[in-house]
């Protein structure tokens, strides 16, 4: 899914100065990531109340980046939104935009950040595994993705750089390759790695638009 | 006729000295003369290293430029990390016109370790890649799109960097060896500070029968202070300093001169241990000791 993370609530006050706000969340991986579930959303209403900034109303999408979905969810909201200077929406970058296409007379920001695709490891402990580049090369190493989650986008092996299996520019982090490794040398796959991997073919990573029937 | 005096010298059998040149945070060219002066007749060829440590500094390709025209021979150091695949090649053609000769090709340093940890990393290729591509340009006058370069190809002697303290250690004879496949003609390791772990890999390499397919250069780097062999034992990726080589300098009376000594010490292992080519000396902001280094080890008369 979708990773998040809420921007800092000093910027978010700036943002939306002195209201009214229309509060937007999403009830899927915003949710998970406990960035803009029907929780953050009633935090964020009542610390904006007490702080004496007025909230015309909320509503929590699902999911909020369904642009025919999100227009019949908000019918009902016409008032509340109308009355609103602000539209915060806590949800992904697709999300706001969304909104700010059914909008488009209204200020609509955003209040995430959205970090990666990415695992849910435990309860709100998120990790990288897919950076969309168009052209998945996963089956070439055993399923675990260098593109994304080597800083390097390593494709023929690892930097010299990694200690006791963590990468070499954050040691919380573990280094892709030695997960790599130690899975196909479990499997007798070793030798996978032995073909070269020719420069990556990003010309696919740019494209824009996608239609179900051309595929 | 060879293409450089570095692919010459590596051809003859010689055991063969290189030594590095960091350019400086600016646009002084006379920082890089008064270092290549320094280290002139040290060895045969000179790396420039490419931003090292993902530190902005004067491009390798205009310090090589400034080595060519005092008569020195430059290993240009090419980095994966700030130029895609046409900046890249575009900067080998451009420094091939110019008369550079030798290329060490890395992956390079990810910037958060640099002084622009928000700059976006390119890494468009990885250095087997670039190898590869520049060996097309070289030898089927190609780029990597297939295009087809209009005039003469670049003559060039490709280098790589090889880390014999890396794990895991099949991966990593694994890539040496695609890079090998890839055209790299020789290899400068990671400084060693840790012999036996570094003879226990040239075993590995060995088997693997790469020491016969191409040059190793060992890499060397004096510990020029207690606070250089933290930085090396505890900060910098992949390198190994055992703890009796730490012990030595941080309760030496002269850290310099322990370090210094230790270095000389280690030139003298090397040079008995079969299957390398040559020293790779690196002693960034400490040029000034590696003449006398060479010397005193005989690496050159
Ligand atoms: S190869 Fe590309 S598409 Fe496949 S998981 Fe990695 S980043 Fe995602
Ligand atoms: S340590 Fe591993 S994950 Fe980190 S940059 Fe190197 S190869 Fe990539």
């Amino acid at each position: 899914m979708i990773i998040t993370r809420q921007k800092d609530l000093q910027e978010i006050l700036e943002k939306i100065g002195s209201g009214p706000v229309f509060l937007v969340g999403c009830n899927e991986c915003a949710t998970l990531c406990g960035t803009g579930g029907k929780d953050e959303i009633t935090a964020l209403s009542t610390l904006f109340a007490s702080k004496k900034i007025p909230v015309s109303g909320s509503i929590v999408l699902d999911p909020a980046c369904h642009l025919l979905n999100s227009k019949q969810l908000l019918k009902p909201c016409a008032a509340q939104v109308d009355s609103a200077q602000i539209i915060l929406v806590m949800a992904c970058g697709n999300g706001v935009q969304t909104v700010a296409e059914l909008y488009p007379e209204k200020q609509v920001v955003g209040g995430t950040d959205a970090l990666f695709i990415g695992e849910v490891i435990r309860a709100g402990v998120f990790e990288k595994r897919c950076s969309l580049c168009g052209d998945c090369l996963i089956d070439k190493y055993g399923g675990l993705c260098p593109v994304a989650r080597c800083p390097k986008s390593m494709l023929n092996g690892p930097c010299g750089g990694a200690a006791n299996g963590k990468c070499e520019i954050n040691a919380e982090m573990p280094c892709v390759w030695d997960q790599i490794y130690t899975h196909l040398k479990k499997r007798n796959q070793l030798y996978l790695l032995k073909a070269v991997q020719p420069p990556k073919d990003w010309s696919k990573s740019r494209e824009v638009k996608v239609s179900r029937d051309h595929q | 006729m060879t293409i450089s005096n570095l692919a010459e010298a590596l051809e003859s059998g010689r055991f063969v000295v290189t030594t590095e040149i960091g350019p400086p945070k600016d646009c002084n060219p006379g920082k890089i003369r008064e270092k290549a002066e320094l280290l002139r007749g040290s060895g045969v060829a000179f790396n420039i290293t490419d931003n090292q440590t993902a530190v902005t500094r004067m491009s390798s390709l205009a310090g090589s430029i400034l080595l060519l025209q005092m008569g020195m021979e430059p290993i240009m150091q090419m980095t994966c990390r700030d130029r895609n695949r046409i900046g890249l090649q575009s900067d080998v053609l451009g420094a091939a016109a110019l008369g550079v000769r030798n290329i060490l090709c890395l992956t390079g340093d990810a910037p958060s370790f640099g002084n622009h940890p928000q700059a976006k990393g390119v890494f468009d290729v990885d250095a087997v890649q670039l190898l590869h591509i520049i060996s097309d340009m070289t030898g089927k006058g190609v780029f990597q799109s297939g295009d087809r370069l209009s005039g003469p190809c670049p003559q060039l002697c490709l280098g790589a960097a090889a880390n014999p303290f890396a794990e895991p250690l099949e991966l990593q004879l694994m890539r040496l060896e695609k890079k090998v496949d890839a055209g790299a003609v020789f290899v400068q390791t990671q400084s060693i500070y840790n012999l036996e772990r570094f003879t226990r890999w040239l075993d590995s390499v060995r088997e693997a029968g790469l020491d016969r397919r191409v040059r190793i250069l060992a890499g060397v780097t004096p510990l020029k202070s207690v606070k250089m062999a933290q930085r090396m034992k505890f900060h910098v990726p992949g390198t190994d300093v055992p703890d009796a080589v730490y012990e030595r300098i941080v309760h030496a009376a002269d850290p310099a001169e322990e370090g210094y000594r230790l270095a000389v010490e280690t030139i003298e292992a090397l040079r008995e241990v079969r299957g390398i080519h040559g020293i790779h000396i690196t002693a960034l902001f400490w040029e000034s000791i590696i003449p006398q280094l060479v010397r005193e080890t005989g690496l050159v008369p």
